[in-house]
């Protein structure tokens, strides 16, 4: 690593070297005096604007900050406040310019382009320390590079995938509502929906809230494999959207099923609209995978219980998803 | 309307000591047996059982307008009602009689606290109908804004659940909190707008909106003044 950092030195500061120019009689550009306070005052913006990108990666990595979202606008916004004063600097006390008005040139000439590349170096004469001002440039280039990739941490794990298929159910794990009751399966009714968490586990977790509704048993038709899932018609699905995310907020009832539509759970992000009656199916919307069901029993004392986990994995989808089981 | 004139000409032409439920019964014969069929005890095709609805379902569709529906697929929506407030309760007063069913409720927004109210609201009804009950839509069905509605129809509504809307019991929403929502959703009528703008109250999007074309305008202006200021 020390080696390649020390190449990578190397490259960059011997890359600048080239032949000597041939010295021409006249310059194209007045000459100018050179100002070594200026190039400090660069340097410096330079340095501070690495400092600063190199704070929005430090402050990224430290999750438990107060006010985190704030210092991370505010690093990030310095870095390019100090770079944007870095260059302005450059361009008004270190770069000569000088406005010409020419026709335009017939074709291009050799003799020409020669001028126009002593143009492009002349410009830069004033400049003492050259290589140490594109060193400085290129550091804080790299740091703002690094400090705008970092974000891409948070995309998630890309091959250890298995802290998105665990959740807290188990067979046997109660039900409880908001404040921590458990719900009882007379409490369920028809026409109505009801938010559940495990007991006893963290309700931050995306595998722990679900909704319960319940049906006329008649009229469930839920996928093979799911005998016994829905004790009396009442079923348990996960209130994550397997499309973005979003909680299902939404329960559509009928009150006259013969003329209106279905139920149906919808999630009020993007729509996506999922029926109970068959195990969660998407009957409309975006989301590409049914919304996932939690197998319920009832105990003897009414308590609903899990019977089990999820019949998939919960939450938006990632690649492989429809082949894994949750943990 | 015609055969409504004649009715209510029928209607007003009784004693005024004839009892409330008979002028029911030939209003309902009218309007409602149609679909609702002789009793209230409903037709399998076109309309629900009204028995046990009691007066608080009847009164909430009749006096929002719900009902009388002009047929049986259409949404219910808020619109007047073609019958007076006296033929309304003699209306309610005759559903009640089918039997049983929960009378009018009589809510107390005042006693209630606004900010127990949103969180109601946010947690069970801004799915639907917008954080600041604007209304929205739900797959399959409009969802109604709520500026119009009653403290007394939101009452009814939320024991109800009218059309698509789910029930909610006194598990869920007690008596209490539901005093704090409805106080919630007539604050919501009009909001403090803290900001200076509410921008219709539907959210980031139109703020969003508003706040790219002021920036871009003001970010425009300034590169038009520092090129004047080069081009001289």
């Amino acid at each position: 690593m020390k080696r390649w950092l020390l190449a990578l030195l190397a490259l960059l500061l011997g890359r600048g070297r080239r032949a000597p120019r041939v010295e021409r009689e006249e310059r194209i550009l007045p000459d100018a005096p050179t100002s070594p306070r200026a190039e400090l005052v660069v340097l410096a913006l330079f340095g501070l604007t690495a400092l600063s990108a190199t704070a929005f990666i430090v402050v990224y990595a430290l999750d438990r900050l107060s006010h985190q979202t704030q210092l991370l606008g505010l690093t990030l916004g310095l870095a390019f406040a100090f770079l944007a004063a870095a260059l302005i600097v450059i361009a008004n006390r270190l770069v000569v310019t000088e406005e010409l008005e020419e026709d335009y040139p017939p074709a291009a000439h050799p003799a020409e382009q020669e001028a126009i590349d002593q143009l492009a170096e002349e410009s830069t004469d004033r400049m003492t320390r050259k290589r140490l001002l594109v060193l400085g440039g290129g550091a804080a280039g790299a740091a703002i590079g690094a400090a705008l990739v970092t974000p891409a941490a948070s995309l998630g794990p890309i091959l250890e995938v298995a802290p998105l298929l665990r959740t807290p159910w188990r067979k046997g794990v109660r039900l409880v509502d908001e404040r921590g009751k458990p719900l009882l399966a007379h409490v369920i009714r028809q026409g109505s929906f009801y938010t559940g968490f495990p007991e006893g586990a963290d309700r931050e977790q995306l595998g722990a809230p679900v909704v319960v509704v319940r049906l006329d048993p008649s009229e469930l038709h839920l996928p093979d494999g799911r005998n016994g899932w829905a004790p009396q018609g009442i079923l348990a699905f996960s209130k994550i959207c397997t499309h973005a995310a979003c909680a299902i907020a939404l329960y559509r009832k009928p009150t006259f099923p013969q003329v209106e539509p279905r139920p149906a759970l919808v999630c009020p992000c993007h729509y996506s609209t999922f029926d109970p009656a068959t195990g969660g199916k998407v009957i409309f919307g975006p989301a590409g995978r049914p919304l996932p069901q939690l197998p319920l029993e009832i105990s003897t004392g009414g308590e609903l219980r899990a019977g089990g986990n999820f019949s998939g994995p919960v939450g938006p989808a990632w690649w492989g998803v429809r082949s894994r089981k949750p943990l | 309307m015609k055969a409504l004139a004649a009715i209510a000409s029928v209607v007003l032409a009784l004693p005024a000591g004839a009892a409330g439920a008979e002028n029911g019964a030939s209003l309902y014969a009218a309007n409602c047996v149609k679909c609702h069929g002789v009793g209230g005890r409903g037709i399998a095709s076109s309309g629900p059982s009204l028995r046990h609805v009691g007066a608080r379902a009847a009164d909430f569709y009749l006096r929002t307008g719900y009902m009388p529906l002009r047929e049986p697929h259409q949404q219910p929506w808020r619109k007047g009602s073609p019958f007076s407030d006296d033929q309304i309760d003699a209306l309610v007063r005759y559903v009640a009689s089918f039997g049983g069913g929960p009378a009018v409720p009589k809510p107390h927004p005042e006693r209630g606290s606004v900010a127990r109210g949103l969180r109601i609201f946010t947690s069970h009804c801004a799915g639907c109908h917008q954080v600041v009950a604007e209304g929205g839509y739900v797959t399959g069905a409009r969802v109604p804004a709520l500026d119009r509605s009653t403290a007394t129809q939101v009452a009814e509504a939320v024991r109800i659940g009218p059309y698509l809307m789910p029930r909610f019991g006194t598990d869920e929403i007690s008596s209490r909190d539901l005093d704090s929502l409805i106080a919630y959703v007539e604050w919501a009528r009009h909001p403090d707008d803290r900001g200076g703008w509410g921008i219709g109250h539907i959210g980031p999007v139109p703020e969003g909106l508003v706040a790219w074309l002021l920036a871009g305008s003001v970010l425009v202006a300034t590169c038009l003044v520092i090129g004047r200021r080069g081009a001289a």
